[in-house]
């Protein structure tokens, strides 16, 4: 990627990652590194039924193995926190479980100790017992089952759209987003063609090879957690509430994690080390393993009806039903349901558009946002549909997409008018890099060729608030104070570019304190792809700041006005020695406009649009079915690329982690039991997967708006990648898959029934 | 139950005493706060705990510590202890090869095998030899642009 600087040359240059030593030598600090004087080990004891009362925890054998320290069940913890529920949309997550189990897996009792390995052997003496309950599993069928996951519903109270769920019992809907434009009834009546399909997307795990692992110290009235977490201020704004104390008493400290993908955000072991470490007043830290992750927090499974009517080629009216299977707790679900619902219908502009979208309860883990909060479940649905419109009414694809695409200007299906959305950029300049207009050989024998291309898009979550620091020293060197967690995104590097380039430094000079919530100021989380823009527009500000209060001590000091002198020197006139700061400040919050309940239509849904295609081409194995996709290529727009390194890595790598979640990762359930939670039974992409041809790329844009013209982009190249696959296959060998992940045996048995000669079962 | 071993470490002589069940990361960790070695999937899949034993990589998960008695052990932190970094890392920084760093260390040990079994390795020996690592980050288009940079520059430096 080119590289293409502005001003004092820092953004748009290739900065080398401010960490990189550190990284590369093992010596970077991640909370996995961290041990305490006095600390002990907890081991979770989990459910072992998916549904279910408690009738007794027996703890007998685990308190009587020597070295065990205590074991820990609700009771207790009850002791230092009375109202034990956490969330961030509904108040319905336990720190153990509470009367009742909701999923195989929950935690239901801890065991402490000072050796790890005496904890996890008394963990398995403890003994639950379980009087089982009816379950569902199922995202549709948990909208109508007689199976209630949880009694009454605890909504935070903090999200107006929850406020009518209040209370509510009998139901496992959790959120119910609904949108209204036009007459979908009239559109499909008066279309030439009608076209309804439906999409189905499979539990997925972030997996991050740092497993969650927190640390909780306590004493003087005030609790220190050290956490592997994406949002450091939302932990300390829960921890407090659940405590009842004052923020500045609870101190959240994040380094580095070791990947995050959304799976690290709100409170995931925080509330239980915390209350653990008030309990026993001793440092407490949790480190889940590989197999632990199963059973915290997965991606939503989803199934998606949509349909569309097509009049002269262009798509008139759009319905899109949207069930979202959330687990055992809402955790962030409810967002995911109505913040990216409302993208359902694509990046196409229609008339008459009508969304439903519901968040369901189920006795599964947990789901949550992962690496795209949505989107690419949507965007799989409307884009495998978009190609098998196109395929129906013999109308080349790109040309198809191309004739219906949301240009600038134009109202979105909730009445927001789209900007700085580089739309039709991104998909022409994926279309000259596939060659698209030129004659593909779609192979011969037992191996056919395909390509596929898919474009999707994303609105940023609004309204949210990011704060920075930036504090100049006397030398003149330059300190960074944000809490933007570094989880491998680059984001230290890229906000010190920021910082660097107003201040005319150069990046690597400046030093960036990682989150400590009693040092960096608030911000929302890093999640979303928010952090370029909301952070990067707050730290743009703090160096502003910065910059403006330098020059009036250099007015103060009766230099000329854009004096040369350097910093250092400014201080040495004001103090008379090597002292003082200058500060700078920089908050940033995004205009917004909440959607209207009924219908959904707002004038300012977000603050930013995303945009990311994929263009694949695959070989299809006829005799087995395996598919092999032989090129990948990720267009986006991300704005102007703040390090364009960076943004090239962040492109591939969500496209190969998205082409994991497409052709073979999935979470497999039996009877509400995993089978398959280890890295031996769930793959996920290795150097062997790496398509031979990779390539990534962004679009001359600009975001006018976002720091220099940036936005986000972590997510942008998950969008395409799924249903780019599906559409190639359906070129190679005219088959049609629905249903993620695209298996070798799926296609097999596909191949076989269009033989009509099927497999047996 | 517990034993004293004795074993080299990153060049000096050191001794530990031990559990049997305990794995060579623990120790790592425990005894000498070596952190480069880390813990991820426990079964010896992703390569975040590689550590090499007498010149070879072990998944230092299912490494008992008992068997590095006697052993040259080698980690991470030994490639850049002189403060200079070895060319396998400087090529991973300079061709951003990765992210969150958590699986780098073992990908660096990992790669300087490689480049000592074949100094000009071709992409198909670079991915198969790499393909017990795990990043989920995947970097790996950028790692193989390492490896082959860090063999260049290595292959430079011998002649």
């Amino acid at each position: 990627m080119a590289t293409k600087t502005i001003g004092s040359g820092q953004v748009g240059r290739s900065v080398g990652r401010l960490e990189g030593a550190a990284k590369v030598t093992g010596r970077a600090e991640y909370v996995h590194n961290l041990r305490l004087p006095g600390m002990l080990y907890g081991k979770i004891v989990r459910s072992t039924v998916s549904h279910g009362r408690i009738r007794a925890i027996d703890t007998d054998a685990a308190r009587a193995l020597a070295g065990v320290h205590r074991v820990v069940t609700i009771a207790d913890i009850r002791t230092v926190v009375p109202e034990p529920f956490y969330g961030p949309a509904f108040h319905d997550q336990p720190i153990l479980a509470v009367d009742k189990v909701h999923y195989v897996g929950e935690p239901v009792a801890v065991v402490l100790a000072a050796d790890p390995h005496i904890a996890e052997a008394a963990a398995q003496l403890v003994v639950a017992d379980y009087e089982e309950l009816p379950a569902v599993y199922d995202e549709v069928e948990a909208m109508t089952s007689a199976a209630i996951v949880h009694d009454v519903l605890k909504p935070a109270g903090t999200f107006p759209d929850l406020k009518h769920l209040q209370g509510r019992q009998n139901t496992n809907v959790a959120l119910d987003f609904h949108l209204r434009r036009g007459d979908v009834a009239r559109g499909f009546a008066q279309a030439d063609h009608v076209f309804e399909h439906t999409f189905r997307t499979q539990q997925v795990l972030h997996l991050p090879l740092e497993p969650f692992v927190s640390v909780a110290e306590a004493g003087d009235g005030r609790l220190t957690i050290h956490t592997a977490s994406q949002s450091p201020s939302f932990v300390r704004i829960e921890i407090a509430r659940l405590l009842g104390w004052p923020e500045n008493r609870v101190r959240v400290k994040v380094p580095y994690l070791g990947g995050g993908f959304g799976a690290k955000l709100y409170i995931k072991l925080e509330a239980l080390v915390a209350a653990l470490a008030l309990l026993v007043r001793r440092p407490v830290k949790i480190s889940l393993t590989m197999e632990e992750q199963f059973y915290t927090l997965t991606k939503h499974a989803s199934t998606f009806r949509i349909k569309s009517g097509i009049k002269g080629g262009k798509i008139t009216a759009r319905q899109c039903e949207v069930w979202w299977n959330g687990g055992a707790y809402a955790d962030i679900g409810p967002r995911i349901t109505q913040k990216s619902g409302f993208t359902a219908p694509g990046p196409y502009d229609i008339e008459n558009v009508q969304i439903d979208s519901y968040s369901l309860y189920t006795n599964l883990t947990p789901a949550g946002a992962l690496r795209g909060f949505g989107i690419p479940q949507l965007v799989w649905a409307y884009e495998s549909h978009t190609d098998m419109m196109a395929r129906a009414l013999e109308l080349d694809p790109v040309a198809f997409r191309r004739d219906n695409l949301l240009r600038e200007g134009r109202p979105q299906a909730t009445g927001t008018p789209m900007k700085d959305a580089a739309i039709e950029a991104v998909l022409d300049r994926l279309a000259t890099r596939m060659n698209w207009g030129k004659a593909f050989d779609r192979g011969t024998g037992t191996i056919r060729r395909g390509r596929g291309i898919a474009i999707g898009f994303k609105a940023s979550i609004s309204p949210t608030t990011s704060i920075a620091i930036v504090n100049v020293a006397a030398d003149g060197s330059v300190t960074l104070y944000c809490s933007t967690v570094d989880m491998g995104q680059g984001s230290d590097t890229a906000n010190a570019q920021l910082v660097a380039e107003v201040l005319d430094i150069k990046a690597e000079s400046v030093t960036v304190v990682h989150p400590d919530t009693d040092v960096t100021p608030y911000d929302m989380a890093t999640l979303g792809s928010r952090s370029m823009f909301h952070m990067g527009n707050a730290v743009k500000l703090a160096a502003q700041d910065a910059r403006d209060k330098l020059a009036a001590l250099a007015r103060e000091l009766g230099l000329p006005e854009g004096t040369n002198v350097p910093v250092a020197e400014l201080f040495q006139k004001k103090y008379k020695m090597q002292a003082g700061n200058i500060i700078g400040v920089g908050s940033y919050i995004p205009a917004y406009a909440p959607p209207d309940h009924d219908t959904g239509q707002t004038p300012n849904a977000t603050p930013f649009w995303m945009v990311g295609a994929a263009g694949v081409e695959v070989e299809v194995d006829t005799e087995t079915g395996h598919v092999r996709v032989t090129r990948l290529v990720n267009v986006a727009d991300v704005g102007r690329a703040v390090n364009p390194r960076i943004v090239e890595t962040q492109l591939s790598g969500a496209a190969i982690m998205q082409l994991g979640f497409t052709m073979h990762e999935k979470i497999e359930f039996d009877g509400g039991q995993i089978v398959n939670a280890s890295l031996a039974d769930y793959k996920i992409p290795s150097i062997l997967d790496i398509p031979p041809d990779i390539h990534s790329e962004v679009v001359e844009a600009e975001q006018h708006s976002g720091p220099f013209g940036a936005k986000g982009v972590g997510e942008s190249g998950t969008f395409g990648v799924s249903p780019a696959i599906a559409n190639a296959i359906d070129d190679a060998v005219g088959i049609r898959l629905t249903s993620l992940p695209l298996t070798a045996e799926t296609l097999y048995r596909a191949l076989r029934v269009a033989q009509n000669d099927p497999l047996e079962e | 139950m517990s034993r004293t071993i004795h074993f080299t470490l990153n060049g000096k002589p050191v001794a530990a005493e031990i559990a049997p069940h305990q794995n060579l990361v623990e120790v790592l960790q425990q005894r000498f706060d070596l952190f480069g070695a880390r813990e991820s999937c426990a079964q010896g899949l992703c390569g975040c705990c590689t550590v090499l034993v007498d010149g070879s990589a072990v998944s230092g998960c299912l490494f008992l510590a008992a068997f590095a008695d006697g052993s040259a052990v080698v980690t991470i932190e030994h490639l850049a202890a002189g403060g200079k970094l070895d060319p396998i890392q400087q090529a991973f920084i300079e061709c951003g090869a990765f992210q969150c760093g958590f699986c780098t260390p073992g990908f660096v040990l990992m790669a300087g095998q490689l480049i000592g079994a074949h100094p000009d390795p071709d992409e198909d020996q670079i991915r198969h030899y790499l393909a017990g690592n795990l990043c989920r980050c995947a970097a790996y288009p950028e790692i193989i642009e390492a490896v082959k940079l860090a063999a260049r520059n290595m292959r430079k430096g011998v002649e």
